[in-house]
């Protein structure tokens, strides 16, 4: 048996309207954990939902080979893959909140699969509920079988899913994207977990959009692109040497351990006039192998480009402290006692874990909430404090990028009414020069004019946060508060919006407060670093000083779980 | 990328074509509207015409729809009977929308008093069942159809009102409100650009719903004797005439019967079309 391959599949295809899975082969022995990587829409989770029987009805899959433990699953009725679920592959999902039923506490949603599969008994199913859950770690899992989901943090409830999807010991386990909505320190845990589970001899097919996360427990690796496997292999291999092109570019997206002011995107910023230009970049960076050096860079780095700052105190804060009520009434603190300074010209990162208070920080530097206590001042002049009508005017200078792009442009209007309303003209007339400046807007974030007529809900989520910075440099900004800009974008989607970031902010000589969970993105933009946790900030610094020696505890722990291409 | 923005511009025309209900309820509403606003393209005769020689005459070639009582023709009368039902539709909702606005703002955008206020008096209009309001309404006025028009309005609006808070609420959160005001605009500037256009794009949909409600509520009314009066050519009041002799002359009160269903079931169709449309775009 343990001869036999886990999983084999063999010339997978899968079509909805269109062809999204064409032709995909592989096959993971037990003990084996292998990470199919590629961006959104390579066909990744497609494939894996396949191996489920769960395409869904409109899907038609059909392959060579398709064998899970040794047995053909090609044509399974529904009836037969309920049999199989559970027993011969698990099943983990991104969304742990939205995978566990809310109502139902977390024990009876791991016992529900023992139930089913198994002829043990209630007290016998109990214990063995009580054995997944020390198993996947979860503390003192005697309390915690009668919590509900909404009641277990993030990385307890991906624990509890993982308890479930292996409560039966299946020789298969599939993990759509696992770690992806967790907080860096609780995603190493998951991580080690998925680890110790490949361990035991269980077959792990892990789908990722992070090369970082999967270099960490894959084997081998295959990487997705436009529903073809473009290059498999041992994951040292991929990561170290990768010869397909679009390897090379989820390779050198990647931010951590980048220089500040080195480019991540692998092409030219496609802009209007140049897209002829940037196929010819891209060609002829594929025709270069250079193992050697994993970041092609299509521009040369320049950390020594002027990046003026005179020393001038632009944006300042000074003991924010900020309460929020919980439901019951009580007072947390979300914000406390904070204070920094930003530079012209330069970045501060702000980073931290989900809860941190690094959200409310952005709001109160945005003065859509004032501080309890302490003050923030723009260019030396009172901010927080001042009124808003006295504030407005003053508004233009302080521009803001936000996670959630779309969320963030009133649904009904398009880009060209979006970019009109931000330049302070009138939607309904365009003037010539108004135009002009708009085109001239776009080409500065590298859209085409095509856009102009679309509704953000037509775009990419690329596009979108494009035309977010593209407005937020229409009122001409002095400083930028970028809240998780880049947190909801596919990795190489983010090297080009970080590279756009750090070329607005060299030609405009912007100052940026950046703030992510995402340690790598921070240490690749930031010039000065504040590390943030439960509402203070630890520790802060300049970015090499902190990265290189840092000081407090807990950013010594967060920086040892950034994922890294530890190839 | 080209590939998928041209699946994506196939799926927009795939969801603009169409189906056979909405094929349907267009020609059907095209033929209420014909009805209401020229009624005499598509039925010549007067509906008030009297025949009495040829009462009770059953469907045939020369009466389509058979007469009534008085020898009347059904046909023309159902025909020139949409325009009050149409009417007291459209007017019935356009009152309740108004006065929903009116009451939804109120609550939603100033402050805690009057929201709580507010809430408190929709809560006790919506413990009365709507018609019963209507008909409370109409036991202090006096029937008629303008009464009875503005009853089925009264009683309609506590609904769009809850909804109207609702809607203002979640918008007036929203993300794009937020950064509106980053970028420096005005509270006024935000409220008319933003939040209440956003508020009430979805709100016509509802009306459009609304309207097959108002209608079959006013002719349920006019049945009752409360709204328009007999001999007026008005669907209830003819289903109300033709109850008397439901066991001799069944198409008496079978033909503004189907009518009402009709008109209520094409502005459904209409409307959800539309609302789906809406959500798709």
């Amino acid at each position: 048996m343990s001869e036999q391959a886990a999983l084999t599949v063999e010339n997978l295809q899968v079509d909805f309207s269109a062809p999204v899975v064409r032709g995909v082969s592989f096959t993971i022995a037990p003990g084996e954990c292998l990470a199919l990587v590629g961006e959104s829409g390579s066909g990744k989770s497609v494939t894996a939902r396949s191996l489920l029987g769960l395409a869904g009805e409109k899907a038609h899959v059909s392959a060579d080979r398709l064998e899970l433990d040794g047995q053909s699953v090609l044509g399974l009725t529904e009836r037969a893959w309920r049999v199989r679920r559970g027993r011969d592959v698990g099943l983990v999902l991104q969304d742990a909140l939205v995978s566990l039923d809310p109502l139902r506490p977390i024990g009876r949603e791991i016992a529900d699969s023992l139930r089913l599969h198994s002829t043990l008994g209630a007290a016998a199913r109990a214990r063995r509920v009580l054995e997944l859950l020390d198993e996947v770690g979860l503390p003192e899992p005697a309390s915690q079988v009668r919590k509900l989901s909404g009641q277990l943090s993030g990385g307890e409830r991906q624990r509890a899913l993982i308890a479930a999807a292996i409560a039966l010991d299946p020789p298969l386990l599939i993990a759509d994207e696992p770690t992806t909505a967790l907080d860096v320190t609780v995603q190493a845990q998951i991580l080690a977990l998925l680890q110790r589970i490949t361990l035991a001899g269980t077959a792990v097919l892990l789908i990722s959009h992070d090369l970082a996360v999967v270099s960490r427990v894959a084997n081998r690796v295959a990487v997705m692109h436009d529903g073809r496997i473009v290059e498999t292999g041992r994951t040292a291999q991929v990561l170290g040497a990768p010869r397909h092109e679009q390897t090379r570019r989820m390779v050198a997206a990647v931010p951590a351990d980048k220089p500040r002011g080195s480019r991540l995107s692998v092409t030219a910023r496609p802009t209007a006039t140049t897209t002829a230009t940037a196929t010819a970049t891209a060609t002829s960076t594929d025709a270069l192998p250079s193992p050697t050096r994993p970041t092609p860079a299509a521009l040369p780095p320049s950390p020594a480009a002027p990046r003026g700052s005179d020393g001038t105190v632009v944006l300042e804060a000074v003991g924010l402290s900020k309460n929020f009520r919980r439901p019951d009434g009580s007072r947390q603190l979300a914000v406390d006692d904070v204070s920094f300074s930003l530079h012209r010209g330069t970045t501060l990162g702000i980073v931290g874990e989900s809860g941190s208070g690094k959200t409310t920080t952005a709001r109160l530097l945005l003065a859509l909430v004032a501080p309890e206590r302490g003050e923030v001042r723009v260019f030396g002049e009172p901010w927080s404090t001042a009124s808003e009508s006295s504030r407005r005017g003053s508004r233009a200078s302080v521009g803001a990028v936000y996670q959630d792009a779309l969320g963030s442009f009133d649904p009904r209007w398009s880009v060209a009414e979006v970019l009109t309303d931000s330049l302070g003209a009138r939607r309904e007339r365009r003037s010539s020069q108004t135009l002009k400046r708009i085109s001239a807007l776009l080409d500065e974030v590298g859209l085409a004019a095509a856009v102009l007529t679309r509704r953000p809900l037509e775009l990419s989520g690329g596009q979108r946060q494009r035309v977010g910075i593209a407005r937020a440099l229409a009122a001409r900004p002095a400083i930028l508060i970028c809240d998780e800009p880049v947190s909801s974008l596919d990795v190489s989607v983010q090297a080009q919006i970080l590279d756009l970031l750090d070329d607005v902010q060299r030609e405009r000589g912007l100052s940026l407060v950046f703030i992510s969970h995402d340690l790598g993105v921070v240490q690749h933009v930031s010039d000065q670093i504040a590390v943030m946790r439960a509402g203070r900030i630890v520790e802060s610094g300049p970015a090499g000083r902190v990265f290189a020696a840092p000081q407090h505890p807990y950013s010594v722990q967060l920086l040892a779980a950034v994922p890294r291409l530890s190839a | 990328m080209q590939a998928e923005l041209a699946t994506r511009s196939r799926q927009f025309t795939r969801a603009r074509r169409p189906g056979a209900a909405e094929a349907v309820a267009g020609v059907l509403a095209l033929f209420f509207l014909v009805s209401a606003i020229a009624p005499q393209v598509l039925a010549p005769g007067d509906p008030l015409a009297i025949h009495p020689l040829s009462a009770f005459t059953p469907p045939n070639f020369a009466h389509g729809f058979g007469t009534d009582e008085s020898g009347r023709d059904i046909y023309t009368r159902v025909v020139h009977g949409t325009q009050y039902s149409l009417l007291i539709g459209a007017a019935a909702t356009a009152i309740g929308l108004s006065l929903g606005i009116l009451l939804g703002t109120l609550a939603g955008m100033f402050g805690r008093v009057v929201d709580f206020t507010v809430n408190r008096f929709l809560e006790v209009l919506f413990a009365f069942p709507g018609l019963l309001l209507a008909l409370l309404f109409i036991v202090i006025f006096g029937p008629g159809v303008a009464t009875a028009t503005i009853a089925v309005g009264l009683s309609t609006a506590p609904g769009y009102a809850r909804i109207i808070r609702a809607q203002l609420r979640s918008v007036r959160s929203a993300a794009f409100v937020e950064a509106a005001t980053v970028l420096g605009r005005t509270r006024w500037q935000i409220l008319l650009r933003h939040i209440l256009p956003n508020t009430l794009a979805p709100l016509f949909v509802l009306a459009t719903l609304g309207i097959g409600q108002a209608i079959v509520w006013a002719a349920t009314l006019s049945y009752l004797g409360l709204g328009a009066e007999p001999p007026t050519a008005e669907w209830g009041a003819m289903l109300s005439a033709g109850r008397t002799y439901i066991t001799s002359a069944w198409w008496m009160s079978f033909f503004p019967g189907l009518f009402i269903v009709l008109t209520a079931v094409t502005a459904t169709v209409l409307g959800r079309s539309i609302d789906r449309r809406m959500r798709h775009a």
